[in-house]
């Protein structure tokens, strides 16, 4: 029996097209432009001028304040200005946008494919080396790793999670780091388990990558405590407090961290970064991209620097075919649509998905007819149905007690309403109304 | 009459006595006692319990007037000047005069002036369409036309135009309650101090960006140029951010800014045309 989580959760249909696909570099674009907000908390501040010339790996705008992260070039060229670009939203945010001319690197980073194994530093000289190189987490939080790392005072960690799952519909890209660079990736969770201070680290893998599974399991007994374990396949699996309560069955409080039940969890390709910044000195300034769909002729795992406009991943892989209606940023759960294809590749993009005029039309929207499926499928517990009414309502405190910031946005709910009620969209929006008192209600 | 019948009536009666005196002795007990004043100045004002003067409710900002020793700051605008002379009159207090406002779009980003790029189908509310993404064009500051503000507004004083797919305000029903204002996710919607004839003028763009990006985003896009400015002799109009802004209060509504504003950001509302220069020299020969 495989283990899983126990609430809710459901079964889109698993659309693994580029699974098989090995992991390919893209060649290098004409122009990159790298926003200097691509984490979880302060945005960083250039720190480079309209002129400079700059080269891979080299630091470009720097973290402001402890949650914040460094951003780095990914190309060596000159730089053409650091101005307001859109971003995958549309809004623009101030991005530093450089002429690739050559592929020249900074001379600290380690280019060779030498595989090194041997950790020689300390806790703390790894958690300032995830810091110096800004890796943040690539799953698509981008919440920056050192942050993460940094135990409060008070609370212990005992045990480390890898997150493999990939529960995301046609996403392959931590699935393909796994069978390619399995070494890699169970150093970078040695380094992590190292940071911690811990001497047990779980790797949670849905069954659907039996070829990871495998592949890692054979590799684990070679690094200290490191266990490897399949899943049942199960959306969202992959979401941080479901995979701590099937791996090591606790359960983070409501309003909590998973620090507050002794553990921390981090992507695969976070753990792989990790190697490259600690082991490499290599800052994150690329990273796999799945660029799937049912109308493309091939799809690919892409390695992309962070900064290749989304256009140009695209042209790759034969351009939009006619029938494609929608182009989604992200997986089909939780990913956003984009209203414009010039938006460059981030830390967080795991992935392009190409959608057809069928597969993209929202059905109309019906009445709530009580059913109670949403309820069932809620990972978190939650009533969606009545969140979604007091919402449009506008009874934020009701809401608030019906626990609607508990909701990870993981859209089990969107997806089972067969009345095709837009809960999410609602949950969204109370969640940011309900965001707002509670800060104001702080500050008093 | 039998005794099953009597006995009915006169259990019932008595249960209904017991009953009636129950209350009352609670009623008399537990009374709140209220400022009879309140009552009288509730019923002077419109009763629209629309949540324009700030408080919750017709009741609640009676209250609020009976409490406090001032106007300041205590202002219905549904019943305007009027109303709060009857108040003021019921708690033997001078009214300020305050200048009647109205809710001004300040956007004039129709299909023909704002290219789409993207088509959106989502649900259609401004809120969440706005915190989606920047809207079907290129300018992320724009009215986003889902009729957020229509649907709140009490007052049927909104309406959605299906051609500039853009809201419209009808002058005459709006009274400047403030609940479009509040609804818009962009701050488009602004309170202005009405002029005679319902005449405007104002910049009706609020899109921050330079001149380039924004003139390329819609054609009639406020660029900072700063031309209405240098025409102003009343300093009424500021520029921050690459965004003009007449301040109603200041304006004269002498129109010399609305013609040297290059890209038609500036409109004039309710007024008579201009005269061609072709007119004037003839009107000046005539004379």
């Amino acid at each position: 029996m495989l283990k899983t989580f126990p609430k809710g959760g459901v079964h889109p249909p698993e659309n693994k097209i580029s699974s098989g696909v090995p992991i390919e570099a893209m060649p290098l674009p004409e122009q990159v432009i790298i926003p200097v907000n691509q984490h979880l908390g302060a945005p960083a501040e250039a720190v480079v001028e309209k002129g400079e010339t700059v080269k891979a790996g080299q630091i470009i705008a720097r973290s402001k304040g402890f949650v914040s992260a460094n951003i780095h070039s990914s190309v060596s060229g000159k730089v053409l200005k650091v101005d307001k670009m859109p971003d995958a939203s549309g809004y623009k945010q101030t991005s530093v946008v450089i002429n690739v001319e050559g592929d020249e690197w900074l001379e600290t980073v380690d280019r060779s494919k030498e595989l090194k194994k041997n950790i020689s530093l300390s806790g703390e000289e790894i958690i300032k080396k995830c810091a110096e190189n800004g890796i943040v987490g690539m799953g698509g939080a981008t919440f920056p790793s050192h942050v993460k790392l940094s135990i409060p005072q008070g609370k212990k960690c005992d045990v480390l999670i890898i997150n493999g799952v990939e529960c995301e519909p046609y996403l392959t890209s931590d699935h393909r780091l796994m069978i390619e660079k399995p070494e890699e990736l169970l150093t970078g969770t040695s380094l992590l388990m190292k940071a911690l201070g811990v001497n047990r680290a779980f790797i949670g893998i849905e069954n659907n990558k039996k070829d990871a599974i495998d592949k890692l399991k054979g590799l684990a007994s070679s690094y200290d405590g490191i266990s490897i374990h399949a899943l049942k396949v199960k959306y969202p699996q992959g979401a941080e407090k479901q995979l701590i309560k099937a791996l090591i069955n606790r359960e983070v409080p409501s309003g909590g961290l998973p620090v507050d039940v002794g553990t921390v969890v981090h992507n695969a390709g976070t753990a792989f970064a990790v190697y490259e910044a600690v082991q490499k000195n290599k800052p994150l300034v690329e990273r796999v991209v799945t660029v799937s769909g049912k109308g493309l002729d091939k799809t690919l795992n892409l390695l992309a620097r962070i900064g290749t406009p989304v256009s140009k991943l695209i042209e790759y892989a034969g351009g939009l075919p006619e029938s494609t209606a929608k182009v989604v940023n992200g997986g089909p759960m939780m990913g956003k649509a984009l209203g414009s294809l010039e938006v460059p590749v981030t830390k967080g993009t795991s992935g392009i998905i190409i959608f057809r005029d069928e597969e993209s039309r929202r059905k109309e929207k019906g009445p709530c007819i009580r059913c109670a499926r949403c309820i069932s499928v809620c990972p978190m517990g939650l009533e969606p149905y009545l969140l979604m009414t007091l919402t449009e309502k506008e009874l934020y405190e009701r809401a608030e007690k019906d626990r609607i910031m508990d909701c990870m946005e993981c859209g089990s709910c969107s997806f089972t309403c067969p009345a095709n009620r837009p809960l999410l969209d609602y949950i969204r929006l109370g969640k940011a109304y309900v965001g707002k008192i509670i800060r104001e209600r702080k500050q008093k | 009459m039998s005794s099953v019948v009597l006995i009915t009536i006169i259990s019932l009666s008595l249960l209904g006595v017991i009953a009636a005196l129950i209350l009352y002795f609670v009623a008399s007990k537990f009374k709140v006692y209220e400022d009879p004043l309140i009552d009288e100045v509730e019923a002077a004002l419109p009763a629209a319990n629309c949540g324009g003067c700030g408080f919750a409710g017709c009741r609640n900002f009676a209250e609020a007037l009976v409490k406090s020793d001032t106007f300041e700051g205590l202002n219905c605008p549904v019943g305007g000047n009027e109303t709060m002379a009857l108040v003021a009159k019921i708690l033997g207090r001078e009214a300020p005069e305050v200048e009647p406002r109205v809710a001004v779009v300040r956007c004039n980003g129709t299909p023909g002036h704002r290219k789409k790029t993207s088509r959106y189908d989502g649900e259609l509310n401004c809120t969440i369409a706005h915190n989606l993404y920047r809207g079907e064009t290129d300018c992320q500051y724009g009215c986003l036309g889902l009729g957020e503000c229509v649907d709140a507004c009490d007052f049927d004083a909104m309406y959605m135009d299906s051609k500039t797919e853009l809201p419209v305000i009808i002058d005459d029903k709006c009274v400047a309650c403030g609940a479009c204002v509040r609804a818009c996710p962009r701050d488009i919607i602004e309170l202005r101090k009405r002029a005679r004839k319902d005449r405007k003028i104002f910049v009706s763009c609020v899109n921050k960006d330079k001149g380039g990006p924004a003139r390329k985003a819609c054609a009639v896009a406020c660029i900072g140029c700063g031309k209405c400015q240098e025409v102003c002799n009343f300093d009424a109009i500021t520029i921050e951010n690459n965004l003009a802004f007449i301040d109603s209060d200041k304006c004269k509504l002498c129109r010399k800014c609305e013609p040297v504003c290059p890209t038609g950001a500036i409109l004039e509302i309710n007024f008579p045309p201009r005269k061609s220069e072709q007119t004037k020299e003839a009107e000046k020969a005539e004379a």
